[in-house]
């Protein structure tokens, strides 16, 4: 049997009953690599990158991910690898420190895989088309995009080039893609799991979370990188429950949801009847079913992109070519030209679309016309979650209204790609909780994903509701056939 | 015909172990980029938390200055793309400062001024730029270094009221002992804004912003060279451009420092890593508990030994008043005590570079010398003499009095063989005193001095001489 | 509202962005089309609504004043593209 093949979980009780050792579980994930990521493209990277650095195999068996390899989003700080957020702005920066969430894994006795998986440039885009390095393949078709920004964690574990990894969601960079590459992705609450060393995109909206083959990998990942970090404000310092005691099939009397906005013009027919299916199955295992309204919906995409870009535009303004990464202009530009130059030719056209948007909505006479009115339609969205959220325990939609589009399809237009993630972007700006599971396949053969959204702080919800579903369903366990 | 307006903008480093938002040592004057981490560089995924004695200090110093602190505080993003800034953006606050209102009371000859304080405000300070030929160094060591901005109404009239608000704003904060105010390591730094207008008239002038200030004294001769220029301008009906001006101490005058004026547009916004901050009554009441006496209330108690004025000059620096406070309670003569201070150790202390304090004279050799005087038994001279040794070997004055026999010659017999002889080596002065010149006899004394190498009283002298001339 | 090339090109230059003439063109364009969509916003009635800048209902994050761990001058120049001893160097910043 393929190890790489195997969930986090299965592989854990071999290492215990000593049946295999981490070294058998990388060497079948080298080779997997070696055999398809030349098409996929999950990895960058790959070839400065020796998989087998033995030095970071832990044997000690008291520690939850004992030798399990976890893949790392390449926005994430890793003080022995490459840090450069598919950027050519940040070619060559290896951060001198490892993100909190990097030093947790270390800690739960996980090897960090030495080559990070490929992004959206700073996490902007929804097909991970805006890399640097070239876009990532959906494992399902090649010819499809694996959705963003996170699109190279997702295709590495639907991919089996993986065994967990690593990404983040701003506005939904890791469900987007974990249901256009059929695998489980989760966006934790605002504020439980540290964002130090998580290059930042918007800082009030980013989180780091799981992308996995199963729901209990999931809840295995979320149990080791959660919790208080006192190098960030924004982690809140409040108990983390054992995730893995959630997972029980019964969910007789949870009260669920489809909001009545989400039915929109864009909203594909098949993916409509797919997800309307989930939600026949999650009810025939005793959830009960409300209609609901979350009025302010539509105003979340016009929200997030002045929010998301605003803050984006501050955050990347210490790309300057003064302490890392890319410098252009050459010794004898002056100061202002060296600094034009270097991010005119080191961000991508994605990521200076959105920094001069952010600029703008900041700048002096549009702010109160744009930013500081985004963030009072912000309130009125987290307040239309509340309000529901005090009726039901959670809320089920699409991850996305279509399956993966074809590559090239939407990049030339910016703002249809935009309006794609019209039902991921709310929980950002709400700070809830989501989880994108598997939920049926298109006639084409392409991966669809249900979401579901909960309170904040309430993932217990999350695993529970989608645990019951996997359980009593075959979609988790459907692998993408790639010509090798 | 001109009234000038100026209103002071000062930043003060807080004296915290580490930095504002990480743990960084802010100790001065180390080796380049060596007190750095990934937050203070701004290195890309790292984050701020806020230091709590940054805050606690920040608060402190709004309370002395009697400002309103506000119950719900926040920071911002002021953005600007400059090589000592590492995250191309600061830390400030934009609305919501953590107190506004304040004021504080200079005192001019007779009369006091308040001088209002708009807003006092906490933010991080950048690096330091060293400028080369061709290219320029920077050092990030002072990169989050905890700043309080505090920023004075335009209520300041002249550049004599700003040099004295200044010195009381100084003295208090070293009071508070929250900062190190020392304006050579950068520790305090003052802009100044400045415009003038005709007497009577609503309507502020066109300011300039002065900057590059390095003393409290470069900042009075750089307003009084604005008031100047500015002055100069208005009478030959010349413009006032609204610009930044660096203060050229060797040339003592003001230069333009923009070629190209560029509009500012910071594009303020909350900053998103940092929580908001309330304040609570209880917290104010707290810190308000740890305020020490300031100066205001230290001279109204010196007040009752000495003179207004005295008392004004000895707690301007908090350690000298200290000293003082326990000179004079341990002291008899009070107006002796502070004229030692005030014209004798302060001098010295002046010419050393140093507070009276650091001089490390021990309390009791004060009180050794104000006995000796007191009694006369070494006169003025003598005393200012034994007490420069005192300073400069650390023995105490009774050793160096004996060592040098230096104890005055209040014995006539002693004296009067000094006395006849100066008497018959100065026929000229004798008789110039005879015909009523009573001036006359200071000269004589001295020269009893001189043939006892200082030794003799004085006063007696003066009295034996009297005498004598007058009896014969 | 409509933006103009101008705004596109100051907006640019306060991010420090160059752009190229075809560039501008291009996001003058795209800009003005997201900017169409983001007016919609103006239909919502936010009297009274306060804003949202931190999602979560905390505030005091503090730390103590305790010293952490600094990097070495070597670490923190590490990555940089031009260095002088120990500083950072970069063209000459003309006042």
């Amino acid at each position: 049997m393929d190890l790489n093949t195997l969930t986090a979980n299965e592989l854990i009780k071999k290492l215990d009953k000593k049946e295999i050792t981490s070294r058998d579980i990388l060497t079948s994930l080298e080779k997997r690599i070696k055999e398809v990521d030349s098409k996929v493209k999950a990895y960058v990277r790959v070839n400065d990158s020796n998989l087998l650095n033995s030095e970071l195999i832990t044997h000690n068996s008291e520690l939850s991910l004992k030798g399990i390899p976890v893949s790392i989003k390449d926005n994430i700080c890793t003080r022995e690898y490459n840090t450069e957020c598919c950027s050519k702005i940040l070619e060559g920066f290896k951060p001198p420190y490892d993100a909190t969430v990097i030093q947790k894994l270390k800690e739960a006795g996980a090897i960090i895989l030495a080559a990070k998986t490929n992004m959206d440039e700073f996490a902007f885009g929804s097909s991970t088309e805006n890399s640097c390095y070239g876009p990532t393949h959906n494992p399902w078709d090649l010819d499809t995009v694996t959705g963003g920004s996170s699109g190279g964690s997702a295709a590495a574990v639907a991919s089996d080039e993986a065994i967990m990894a690593l990404g983040s969601d701003t506005g939904g960079s890791i469900r987007q893609p974990a249901s256009f590459c059929g695998v489980v992705g989760l966006k934790p609450t605002y504020g439980r799991v540290s964002r130090y060393g998580l290059i930042a995109f918007a800082s009030s909206l980013d989180q780091i979370g799981p992308i996995t083959k199963d729901v209990r990998d999931s809840a295995i990942l979320m149990n080791v990188i959660s919790g208080y970090d006192a190098y960030d404000s924004t982690s809140i310092n409040i108990d983390v429950p054992d995730y893995t005691k959630s997972l029980e099939s019964d969910i007789k009397g949870i009260r669920i949801a489809f909001p009545n906005e989400y039915f929109i013009e864009g909203l594909d027919k098949e993916v409509k009847a797919i997800v309307q299916e989930a939600i026949n199955k999650l009810k025939s295992l005793g959830a009960n079913y409300k209609s609901v309204s979350l009025p302010h919906t539509q105003y979340a995409i016009p929200v997030y992109y002045i929010v998301a870009t605003a803050e984006a535009s501050s955050n990347l303004a210490r790309f300057d070519g003064v302490q890392y990464g890319f410098r252009a202009g050459g010794a004898k530009a002056n100061l202002i030209d060296m600094y034009k130059k270097t991010r005119g030719e080191g961000f991508g056209q994605e990521a200076k679309r959105r920094i001069i948007l952010g600029t703008f909505v900041l700048s002096h006479g549009y702010y109160d016309a744009y930013y500081l009115r985004a963030l009072k339609v912000r309130t009125l969205i987290k307040q239309d979650f509340d309000k529901v959220f005090a009726e039901l325990d959670c809320i089920v939609t699409p991850t996305s209204p279509t399956a993966a589009f074809k590559i090239g399809e939407k990049i030339k237009d910016p703002l249809k790609m935009y309006l794609s993630d019209i039902y991921t972007i709310s929980a950002n700006l709400a700070g809830i909780p989501a989880i994108s599971i598997p939920c049926g396949f298109t006639k084409k053969g392409l991966p669809v994903g249900l979401q579901i959204l909960a309170k904040p702080f309430n993932e217990e919800m999350l695993f529970k509701v989608a645990y019951a579903y996997e359980q009593n369903t075959p979609w988790h366990k459907m692998k993408p056939k790639i010509a090798v | 015909m001109y009234e000038t307006v100026i209103g002071l903008e000062v930043h003060l480093h807080l004296k915290t172990k580490t930095k504002a938002f990480c743990g960084c040592s802010t100790e001065f004057g180390q080796e380049p980029n060596s007190q750095v981490c990934p937050v203070c560089l701004g290195f890309p995924g790292s984050l701020p938390v806020l230091n709590k004695v940054a805050l606690d200090y920040a608060i402190k110093v709004a309370l002395s200055l009697n400002c309103k602190v506000q119950e719900y505080t926040k920071f911002d993003r002021k953005n600007y793309f400059y090589p000592d800034l590492p995250k191309n953006y600061q830390i400030s606050q934009y609305d919501l400062p953590i107190s506004r209102n304040g004021f504080l009371n200079i005192d001019l000859d007779d009369k006091s001024k308040r001088i209002g304080i708009t807003r006092v405000h906490l933010e991080e300070d950048a690096g330091k730029l060293i400028h080369q030929k061709e290219s320029s160094l920077v050092d990030f060591n002072r990169a989050g270094i905890p700043l309080l901005e505090i920023v004075s109404e335009p209520d300041i009239n002249s550049p004599q009221e700003a040099y004295e608000y200044l010195t009381i704003l100084k003295s208090i904060i070293e009071y508070l002992d929250v900062s190190d105010c020392d304006m050579e390591k950068g520790s305090l730094r003052c802009d100044a804004n400045i415009s003038i207008r005709k007497k009577g008239a609503q309507e502020l002038g066109v300011k300039t912003e002065l900057k590059n200030m390095n003393s409290f004294k470069a900042v009075k001769e750089a307003l009084s060279f604005e008031v100047e220029r500015q002055t100069e301008l208005l009478n030959k009906s010349k413009p006032i451009i609204q610009e930044t001006r660096l203060w050229d101490a060797k040339e003592l005058t003001t230069v333009s420092m923009r070629t190209k004026e560029e509009a500012q547009d910071y594009r303020y916004f909350p900053e998103p890593d940092l929580p908001p901050f309330i304040i609570s009554k209880e917290k104010i009441e707290e810190i308000r508990k740890t305020i020490p006496e300031l100066p205001k209330e230290k001279k109204q108690r010196f007040m009752q030994w000495v003179s207004a004025s005295s008392a004004n000059t000895l707690v301007s620096c908090k350690i000298d008043a200290e000293l003082a406070e326990r000179l004079l309670q341990s002291y008899s003569n009070k107006k002796l005590v502070a004229d030692w201070l005030i014209n004798v150790a302060s001098s010295t202390a002046n010419s050393l570079n140093c507070s009276i304090a650091q001089l490390g004279v021990k309390e009791e050799y004060y009180i050794e010398i104000f006995g000796y005087l007191d009694k006369e038994l070494i006169s003025n001279l003598t005393a200012k003499a034994v007490w420069d040794e005192v300073v400069k070997t650390k023995k105490s004055p009774s050793e160096i009095i004996k060592e040098k026999n230096l104890i005055q010659i209040s014995d006539e017999s002693s004296l009067e063989k000094n006395i006849e002889e100066v008497i018959e080596e100065n026929p000229k002065s004798v008789e110039a005193f005879k015909s009523g010149k009573e001036n006359a006899v200071m000269f004589l004394v001295g020269q009893v001095m001189k043939k006892t190498k200082g030794k003799a009283n004085p006063k007696m002298v003066q009295e034996i001489l009297k005498r004598r001339l007058t009896d014969a | 509202m409509a933006i103009t090339k101008d705004t596109v090109k100051y907006v640019a230059h306060l991010a420090r962005i160059d752009l190229k003439p075809k560039e501008l063109e291009k996001l003058s364009q795209q800009l003005q089309e997201i900017l169409g969509f983001i007016d919609k916003l103006k239909r919502v009635d936010i009297k009274e609504i306060a804003p949202t800048s931190h999602i979560l209902p905390i505030n005091n994050v503090l730390r103590d004043d305790k010293p952490g761990e600094s990097l070495s001058s070597d670490k923190a120049l590490e990555n940089v593209p031009q260095r002088q001893g120990k500083f950072f160097s970069v063209p000459k910043v003309i006042e």
